[in-house]
């Protein structure tokens, strides 16, 4: 086996379109095209094609086979599903394009780096377009791709392409995101997904895989402000390590170095790293996304929820903060109600203080009249927190910016909250 | 300037000790599902690194039909032994005589599936409150959706409608009395991602796994070894 397995990084992606873009026959072609289908999956799809008659493979089937019974009734389906190049291995969070959209391509897009967007070159942008984008900015999403899907039925029209790709350029130019990329393809037909294809020879750009394997994301993390919320206190009760205090956990920004001054929050108590350590041994200096152990000078009193951040450069503690919600739960949100909360590793309870309006996803403007939050809402809302949390702007900072709200009578998972 | 960039078994490592530090700082009682193949030994493996240099804070259990080979009792044992590792061992044979499950009959008889029952009858007499194991969502179609935190019902039972959506890493294992969490932290890993890793970390596998000598006979198109346990025609 060759070793460029060890260099592979990994680009997490979602992908999203209305239920008839070729959504399924888009990500079918990428395994497909890449290789990354077995022998055996690729003959059952193609034996299932035959028997409903259709011309060609239909790889939407490498996706698609158990729509039925296991997955009904699940309210939040995402489907991960993976693949590999030499270069990059990915990650696609699937997101079904119905009605229940919102809050599964919330909970899609929570994770990804990039997302795909497809376009009908035949509609051309249309109402769910604006929606998945207006979805990707706001979960902080730093990479755009608008793929133009079924060129084959626009006999391949460059002028097409370029009216749609102007169209899309106005309207994203409201977005948070900046990078921002159009490729006309057909996935039925293979154009510009994985290979260039002959259809198409006007356009000058990368296929979709050649962009999925170098866009750079390495500098979409935060390698400036130091946060580290800790997990777990490890305290090794035996004769080798009897002092032995490791605060366990996986840094969520900035880079932690032997030696560094840290501050301890909420104490504010100050003191030095004295080491990283990892099963392998101790390292030198540790970044986000890494899971290690700190350990520190001076004999601190700290357990889990507490964060270790630089002496110049700490979040800010608030017990009042404005969030953009997103509603996941069927039953709608309580104003004034009381629910539990999650932020890093700290849970806390809150109450909701104010309803300050709710986003028309379509067009983002404002509705201040209607302010009854049900399922896949989004909205601004005002929370009032027991305690203070350690806290940074979701856009400065997804993890120290992000939180999760429960209900206590169900302990559901009921709303997603980016601080604002 | 430095490369602060992470491979992607950097990255995936990452994410399951994250979570499996998650779950001994959410549960009271969480056990590691043991099996002997390569997933449940990558995974605790990963469980040895997230708690490093303390020992792993819970149990591993291994819910045992009396029909493997004996190379991975072997290999199981020794690891034990060299790692500290706890082992709970909890008996499909045991579940048969007390009459709790009723052995499988003719040529294909499996205790496959009299494995649930054991299962859920060990978390419930040890008071589990989690089970993590090595599932990965790219083993079928069926588990593409499945969550890292799964709940389960005060009868072990998984409610396809009262799964909790995950966002971002905020894992949220709440749970009433009497329901349990199973949790599956290399959840993200490939085949194959598994492979490069027990190749990159140098992790001991058994010697079933590479290839040997053995005697073996087809049945119904699939290779099958001779075992004690398999009945030839």
């Amino acid at each position: 086996m060759e070793d460029n397995y060890l260099t592979m990084d990994l680009l997490r992606f979602t992908t999203a379109g209305s239920v008839d873009d070729g959504k399924s026959t888009l990500i079918g072609r990428l395994l497909y095209d890449s290789k990354s289908i077995f022998e055996d999956q690729m003959e059952a799809i193609e034996k299932a094609s035959k028997q409903k008659g259709e011309e060609n493979v239909n790889l939407a089937l490498l996706t698609d086979g158990l729509r039925a019974e296991r997955e009904q009734g699940i309210t939040i389906d995402v489907a991960y599903r993976y693949f590999a190049t030499p270069k990059r291995k990915f990650i696609i969070a699937d997101t079904p394009g119905h009605i229940e959209y919102t809050r599964n391509m919330v909970t899609g897009a929570s994770t990804a780096n990039l997302a795909i967007i497809l376009v009908d070159a035949r509609n051309g942008i249309v109402e769910q377009t604006r929606r998945h984008s207006f979805i990707a900015s706001l979960l902080g999403i730093d990479h755009i791709v608008y793929c133009v899907n079924k060129m084959d039925l626009v006999n391949y029209s460059q002028q097409t392409f370029s009216s749609i790709k102007e169209e899309l350029k106005t309207f994203s130019s409201k977005l948070r995101t900046k990078d921002i990329s159009f490729i006309p393809i057909s996935a039925l037909k293979g154009d510009n997904v994985v290979n260039r294809g002959k259809n198409m020879e006007w356009y000058e750009g990368s296929t979709l895989l050649h962009t999925l394997e170098n866009i750079h994301i390495a500098s979409d993390r935060n390698l400036i402000d130091c946060r580290f919320p800790v997990q777990y206190v490890i305290r090794p009760q035996n004769d080798k390590f009897h002092d032995y205090r490791g605060y366990a956990g996986r840094i969520e920004g900035g880079v932690f170095k032997k030696g560094d001054q840290v501050m301890v929050l909420p104490s504010g108590f100050s003191s030095k790293i004295k080491s990283i350590d990892t099963f392998n041994g101790e390292i030198e200096e540790a970044y986000s996304p890494m899971s290690v152990a700190l350990t520190l000078e001076d004999d601190i009193d700290i357990s889990r929820g507490d964060m270790i951040v630089r002496k110049n450069n700490s979040p800010s503690p608030e017990q009042n903060i404005d969030v953009m919600l997103c509603w996941l739960s069927t039953t709608p949100l309580q104003p004034g109600g009381k629910y539990a909360i999650k932020h890093t590793s700290k849970d806390a309870r809150c109450m909701i203080k104010n309803i300050l309006y709710k986003v028309d996803i379509n067009t983002l403007h404002r509705i201040e009249e209607d302010k009854k939050i049900e399922a896949n809402d989004i909205a601004r809302v005002s929370l009032r927190i027991t305690q203070p949390l350690f806290i940074d702007s979701y856009s400065s900072n997804k993890a120290t910016g992000s939180i999760i709200i429960i209900d206590e009578a169900t302990n559901n998972t009921v709303g997603a909250g980016m601080i604002i | 300037m430095k490369n602060y960039n992470l491979s992607h078994l950097e990255e995936l490592e990452s994410e399951s000790i994250y979570v499996i530090r998650e779950v001994a700082a959410q549960f009271e009682r969480p056990v590691l599902l043991f099996s002997g193949g390569k997933d449940s030994i990558v995974c605790y493996h990963l469980a040895r690194k997230a708690f490093y240099p303390s020992s792993v804070p819970f149990p591993l259990m291994h819910v045992d039909t009396g029909h493997n080979f004996d190379e991975l009792y072997q290999f199981r044992d020794q690891l034990m032994k060299d790692t500290n590792g706890r082992l709970i061992i909890a008996s499909v044979q045991n579940s048969i005589d007390k009459g709790k499950v009723v052995e499988e009959k003719g040529i294909n008889a499996s205790r496959n599936k009299l494995q649930t029952t054991t299962l859920l009858d060990a978390i419930e007499e040890n008071k589990f409150d989690c089970a993590m194991g090595g599932a990965r969502r790219d083993e079928e179609k069926a588990r593409a959706k499945e969550r890292f935190f799964s709940h389960r019902d005060d009868f072990g039972q998984w409610d396809p409608k009262n799964q909790r959506p995950e966002l971002w890493n905020i894992f949220n294992g709440k749970k009433h009395f009497g329901e349990h969490f199973r949790v599956f932290p290399i959840s993200n890993w490939t085949e194959m991602d598994v492979w490069q890793y027990i190749k990159k970390e140098n992790i001991a596998i058994p010697t079933l796994y590479l290839s040997h000598n053995r005697d073996c006979f087809e049945r119904d198109g699939v290779i099958m070894a001779k075992t004690d346990f398999v009945q030839t025609k």
